[in-house]
C-alpha cells in the first residue's frame, strides 16, 4: 500500500499540480530523446559490425549537426515550458491571502497564524491546517541552521534560511492529510523533522483556528492539576509554552493544545498515552541527539502530567 | 581478445636509419639513466611519472572500494524502515564520508592519475613535467585520505554532507573536530589538484613530441588538458571558501556567521561555484577515454575531431556558469535565476554533439568489434543518457524545487557519474591494462562482470527516480514503514548486492590477468595513438627512440613513417622541450631524478595540516620543517653540476631531428 501523501505526481494543490503537468511533459519528451538515442546506438553498432557503412565524414557531420540542430529546438520546448510554468505559479500571489509563518528549529517546526491583533495570533508546531482554495503565504525563517520547508502534495521547496527571510505561496484544493518533510540536511534528526498538513473546508478551518486561539483548558481533577503544577515546576516549562499557565518557555514546540495533534516529535510518533509517555521518559531513545533531556519525572509525577497534556485539546 | 594476436605496425623498431647495435647500446644507457634503484628510499623517492600514476590509480581505487563498503552499509541500513543497523550518528557520518571520499579521493585522483600515467605516452614524451612535484602531489593525496579515514575510525570522521553547508558546519553547531576534518581535507586534495593540474598542463604545453602539433593531439589528451585547466580556475574558489570556514571554525572570523554580518549563502555560491566545475572535471576525462576505445574498436577516426574538442572546451566553459542550479530553493530572486536556468540546459548541447560524434563513428565503423571496453563505453549512452536528461529536469526552477535533495537526484547524479565517468573509467582500465602491466585482462570475467555491473547498477539507482517522487527526501538515516518506500528501497539494496559482486569479479579478473594474463604485446587492441608504440609495460624512459608523428593517428597510418629523434644525452634525463602550438624542437632540458625530498616535504605539510586544526600555533611551528624540507628540495645541486660539465641545453635543429 502507497499513501502518496508525500508525492510531487499526487498533486492536492494547484501549484502542485502545475509542477506536476511541467514533469509528465518534460518525462515525455526526455523518454523520446533516450528511445531515439538508445535506438540509434544499437543500430550503429550493428550497422558498424556487419556493413562497411558507405556514409563519408561529411554525412556523418551533416547528420550530427542535424540531430545537434534537433535537440537545441527540443531543450528551447523544455525551456519555454519551464518558463510558463514558473509563471502560472506566481500569479497565486494575492493580498487577502491566509499568512502563516513557520520558523526552523532543530528538529521542529514552529507555526505561527498571523494576526494584526496580537491576541489572535495562533501557535502551533508540527502541523499545519489550512483551509481548502484560499491562497497560503508562509513567511519562513530559521532560528539555527538551514532547513527547507516542503510539502510536495501543495508545492515545491524554499529553503528557511537563518538571518533571511523567505516567502512561500501554496494553496490546498483537495481536503486530506498531507505530510510535510524538512528537505536540506540539518544534523542528527534531519530524517525525522516531518510536519501533518491538514487541508479543510473552510469552516471546519476556522473552528480549528478559533480553538487553537483560546488559551489552555483549566484542570478539573486534582491529578490534572498535579499534572499542572509538576509541568509548571518541573523542567517542561523551561523550554514549553502552554497558554494561560506558568509554562513560558520559547525554545521547543508549543504545547496548549498538544492533545489536539495528531503528531509527537514532529512527526516521528503518532499522538497517544503511551507514546507520550514514552517520549517524555526518554526522548533519547527515539530521536538521538534531539535537544530535549530526559525528564527525570518519577512515575507518579509522569502519570500526573500525561492525564494533563491529554486535557489540552 | 582477437585483437592482439594480429600484426599492427610499429612506429619506431623497423625504422631503417637507426641502426640496431646503437639502438640497444642507447638503451641499456638509458635503463641505466631512467630506472628507479631498489628498496624502500628509492621507492618513496621514485619520479616516473608511470609509477606515480600507477599508484595513484591504486590508490583512488582502495578509497573507492572503502567508499563503496560504505555505501553498502547505507543500503543495509535503508533496506527497510525504521531500521537500527546504524544509529543516526553513524549514518551521517557514513553518507558524508562516502560523498567526500568519492567526490575528492575517487573520482577526480583517478581521472587525473589516468591522465599521469597516459599524457606523457601519448604525446611522446620521455617524463612529466616537474616530476618531483608531481610526486608530492601523490604523497598529499595519500596523506589526506588516509588522515581522512584515520579520523574516521577515531569517530572524528565529518558528519555535515560532501558540500558541508554552514551553519550546520559552523563552530556553532557542528562541535568538536569533524567539520575541521572535512575542511583539512579539501585543503589536501587542493594542494594535491591543482599540483598534478599544473604538471599537466605543463606537460601537455611544452614536451609533445615534434609533429604533435595541438591540432594532432589525441582527444584524451585534449580532455586532460581542458580538466586540467578547469582545475586550476576551480580549485581557487573552495580554497578560499573552505579556509574561511576552517578559520570561523578555529579562530572565530564570521565570514559565514549571519549573526556578525557573515553570511551562510556566500559559502553555497563559492563551494558550487567550484563543485559544478568538479562534475564536469570528472566527465571530461572520461569523455577523452570514451574517444579512444570507441575510435579503437571502430578502427577509424571519431567523427567531427575539431568538434569534438570545442564541445570539451565549451562545456569547460558554461560549466562556470551553472552553479546557481544547486541554490534554486535558496529563495534567490526568480528573474536571477532564469539565466542559471538557460545555462544549465544550454550545458546540454556540446554534450549531445560529442554523442551523436561518437553514434556516427561507430555507424560508420571499419568492422567494428565489441570488446570488453567498448560494452563500457556503450553503456554510456543507456545510463549517461538518463543522468543528462534528468539534469535536463533539474534546470527547471519549479520542478527542481520539487525533486532536489530528493532521491531523485541522487539518481540522478549516480547516473551522471557512474554512468559518464565510472563505466568508461572501468572500460578504461581494462583497455589500457595491457599497456601498464604487459597482460591482458580476462575477456570471460570481463564480460561477466560488466552485465552484473551493468544490472546491479540500475537495479539500484532507477527506482531512486520513483522514490524521490513520491517524496523521500536525501540524507535520512530511516523512514516511516507507513510511507510505503520499502519496496522500491529493498529493490534498491538487492541492486547494491549486485554492483558489489560485479566489481569483487573484476577485481578477481585484475588479479588473475596480473599474474595469468596472455601476454599483450605492444599494441593488442590495434589502436593509434603513441602509447602503443612501445613496449608494455613501457620502459622507464618510455621510449627508444623518442618517435615522432606526422599525423593524429600515428600508428594508423605507417606510410607516413616521420624521423625518430636522435641526440637526447642517454646519460641524462634529457627531455625534448617544443614549442606551444607546433610542438617544433625548442631546447633540450635535463629532468630531475628521484629524490626523497618531495616525500619529506609532504610530510612535513601534513603534519602542519593537521597540527593546526588541533591547535592554531601548529601553522607557526609547523610550517618550520616544511619550509627545511622546501629548501631541501630546490637546494641547486644538479644544475651546478651540469654548468661544470659545460651543457648549454640549446638544440640546433640539425641535432634535433636526424
Amino acid at each position: 500500500m502507497t499513501p502518496h501523501i508525500q508525492s510531487i505526481i499526487h498533486p492536492a494543490g494547484i501549484e502542485a499540480a502545475r509542477i506536476s503537468h511541467l514533469w509528465w511533459v518534460m518525462f515525455g519528451i526526455c523518454a523520446f530523446v533516450w528511445f531515439a538515442v538508445a535506438a540509434a546506438t544499437l543500430i550503429a553498432i550493428r550497422r558498424g559490425r556487419h556493413a562497411a557503412s558507405a556514409a563519408t565524414d561529411r554525412q556523418a557531420s551533416f547528420a550530427v549537426a542535424s540531430a545537434g540542430v534537433v535537440s537545441v529546438i527540443a531543450l528551447v520546448a523544455l525551456l519555454t515550458q519551464s518558463v510558463v510554468t514558473g509563471r502560472a505559479l506566481d500569479s497565486i500571489r494575492t493580498p487577502d491571502a491566509l499568512r502563516i509563518q513557520v520558523t526552523g528549529n532543530q528538529w521542529w517546526w514552529d507555526v505561527q497564524y498571523e494576526n494584526p491583533t496580537p491576541s489572535l495570533r495562533v501557535t502551533t508546531a508540527n502541523e499545519i491546517h489550512l483551509p481548502i482554495g484560499r491562497p497560503v503565504a508562509i513567511d519562513l525563517l530559521s532560528n539555527d541552521v538551514i532547513h527547507s520547508f516542503w510539502i510536495p502534495s501543495l508545492q515545491g521547496k524554499i529553503d528557511l534560511i537563518p538571518g533571511r527571510l523567505n516567502e512561500i505561496w501554496l494553496q490546498a484544493d483537495k481536503p486530506g492529510v498531507y505530510r510535510g518533510q524538512c528537505a536540506e540536511y540539518c544534523g542528527a534528526q534531519h530524517a525525522k523533522m516531518a510536519m501533518v498538513v491538514v487541508a479543510e473546508p473552510p469552516d471546519d478551518f476556522e473552528r480549528w483556528l478559533a480553538a487553537n486561539r483560546a488559551s489552555a483548558p483549566v484542570p478539573v481533577t486534582p491529578e490534572q492539576e498535579r499534572g499542572k503544577q509538576v509541568v509548571e515546576r518541573g523542567p517542561c516549562a523551561m523550554c514549553h509554552t502552554i497558554t494561560g499557565t506558568l509554562a513560558g518557555g520559547h525554545s521547543a514546540p508549543d504545547l496548549t493544545h498538544i492533545a489536539s495533534r495528531s503528531s509527537l516529535a514532529a512527526g516521528s510518533l503518532p499522538n497517544s498515552p503511551g507514546y507520550l509517555a514514552g517520549w517524555i521518559t526518554d526522548p533519547q531513545h527515539i530521536k538521538p541527539g534531539n535537544h530535549m533531556p530526559p525528564t527525570g519525572l518519577n512515575a507518579d509525577e509522569l502519570q500526573a502530567v500525561l492525564t494533563y497534556l491529554e486535557t489540552l485539546k | 581478445m582477437t585483437a592482439h594476436r594480429e600484426a599492427h605496425p610499429r612506429l619506431t623498431e623497423n625504422d631503417p636509419r637507426l641502426d640496431a647495435d646503437a639502438l640497444e647500446r642507447e638503451r641499456r644507457l638509458l635503463e641505466r639513466t631512467w630506472a628507479g634503484g631498489r628498496g624502500v628510499i628509492a621507492w618513496l623517492s621514485e619520479v616516473d611519472h608511470k609509477a606515480i600514476g600507477r599508484r595513484f590509480i591504486v590508490t583512488a581505487f582502495a578509497f573507492f572500494a572503502l567508499a563503496g563498503v560504505l555505501a553498502a552499509l547505507m543500503r543495509i541500513q535503508l533496506a527497510r524502515p525504521e531500521n537500527h543497523f546504524l544509529s543516526p550518528d553513524a549514518y551521517n557520518q557514513i553518507f558524508t564520508m562516502h560523498g567526500t571520499t568519492m567526490m575528492f579521493l575517487f573520482a577526480v585522483p583517478v581521472v587525473l592519475a589516468m591522465g599521469i600515467y597516459l599524457v606523457p605516452l601519448m604525446i611522446g614524451a620521455r617524463a612529466m613535467a616537474f616530476p618531483r612535484m608531481l610526486a608530492y602531489g601523490y604523497w598529499m593525496f595519500l596523506f589526506g585520505g588516509i588522515f581522512l579515514y584515520v579520523m574516521f575510525a577515531l569517530n572524528i570522521g565529518p558528519d555535515n554532507g560532501w558540500f558541508s553547508y554552514p551553519p550546520l558546519a559552523g563552530p556553532a553547531y557542528s562541535y568538536g573536530k569533524r567539520g575541521d576534518v572535512w575542511a583539512q581535507l579539501i585543503t589536501f586534495t587542493e594542494v594535491s589538484g591543482l599540483v598534478v593540474a599544473t604538471c599537466l598542463v605543463c606537460t601537455i604545453f611544452k614536451l609533445r613530441t615534434p609533429g604533435m602539433s595541438l591540432n594532432r593531439m589525441p582527444l584524451f589528451v585534449w580532455a586532460m588538458l581542458i580538466t586540467s585547466f578547469m582545475v586550476i580556475f576551480a580549485m581557487p574558489s573552495i580554497v578560499i571558501s573552505s579556509t574561511c570556514l576552517i578559520l570561523d571554525r578555529l579562530v572565530a572570523t564570521q565570514f559565514f556567521n549571519q549573526a556578525e554580518g557573515g553570511d551562510p549563502l556566500l559559502w553555497q555560491h563559492l563551494f558550487w561555484f567550484f563543485g559544478h566545475p568538479e562534475v564536469y572535471i570528472i566527465f571530461l576525462p572520461a569523455l577523452g577515454m570514451m574517444s579512444e576505445i570507441i575510435s579503437t574498436a571502430a578502427r577509424r577516426k571519431v567523427v567531427g575531431y575539431m568538434e569534438m574538442i570545442l564541445s570539451m572546451t565549451a562545456t569547460a566553459f558554461i560549466g562556470f556558469g551553472v552553479w546557481v542550479h544547486h541554490m534554486f530553493a535558496t529563495g534567490l530572486p526568480q528573474f536571477g535565476v532564469s539565466f542559471f536556468t538557460a545555462s544549465s540546459i544550454m550545458i546540454v548541447i556540446p554534450t549531445a554533439i560529442q554523442i551523436f560524434n561518437w553514434i556516427a563513428t561507430i555507424w560508420t565503423a571499419r568492422r567494428l568489434q565489441i570488446t570488453v571496453p567498448f560494452l563500457y563505453a556503450a553503456s554510456f549512452f543507456f545510463v549517461f543518457i538518463v543522468g543528462g536528461l534528468t539534469g535536463v529536469m533539474l534546470a527547471s526552477v519549479p520542478l527542481d524545487r520539487q525533486v532536489h535533495d530528493t532521491y531523485f537526484v541522487v539518481a540522478h547524479f549516480h547516473y551522471v557519474l557512474i554512468g559518464g565517468s565510472t563505466f568508461p573509467l572501468l572500460g578504461a582500465i581494462y583497455f589500457w591494462f595491457p599497456k601498464i602491466t604487459g597482460r591482458m585482462m580476462g575477456d570471460r570475467l570481463g564480460r561477466i562482470s560488466f552485465w552484473l555491473l551493468f544490472a546491479g547498477f540500475n537495479l539500484t539507482f532507477f527506482p531512486m527516480h520513483l522514490l524521490g517522487l513520491d517524496g523521500m527526501p536525501r540524507r535520512v538515516y530511516t523512514y516511516p514503514g507507513a510511507m510505503g518506500w520499502q519496496g522500491l528501497n529493498l529493490l534498491a539494496s538487492a541492486g547494491a548486492l549486485v554492483i558489489f559482486v560485479s566489481l569483487l569479479v573484476y577485481l578477481v579478473n585484475v588479479a588473475v590477468s596480473l599474474r595469468a594474463g596472455a601476454v599483450a604485446g605492444d599494441n593488442p587492441w590495434g589502436a593509434a595513438t603513441l602509447e602503443w608504440a612501445t613496449s608494455s609495460p613501457p620502459p622507464p624512459y618510455n621510449f627508444t627512440p623518442q618517435p615522432t608523428v606526422a599525423s593524429r593517428e600515428p600508428l594508423w597510418h605507417s606510410e607516413l613513417r616521420p624521423p625518430a629523434i636522435v641526440g637526447l644525452r642517454p646519460d641524462d634525463r634529457e627531455v625534448l622541450v617544443t614549442y606551444l602550438l607546433d610542438a617544433e624542437p625548442d631546447h633540450r632540458y635535463s629532468m630531475p631524478g628521484p629524490s626523497l625530498w618531495p616525500f619529506l616535504a609532504a610530510i612535513a605539510t601534513s603534519v602542519m595540516f593537521v597540527w593546526s586544526i588541533f591547535q592554531a600555533q601548529g601553522v607557526v611551528w609547523g610550517s618550520i620543517p616544511v619550509f627545511i624540507t622546501l629548501v631541501g628540495w630546490f637546494w641547486p645541486t644538479k644544475g651546478k653540476a651540469r654548468l661544470e660539465r659545460g651543457v648549454t641545453g640549446r638544440l640546433t635543429a640539425r641535432e634535433s631531428v636526424s
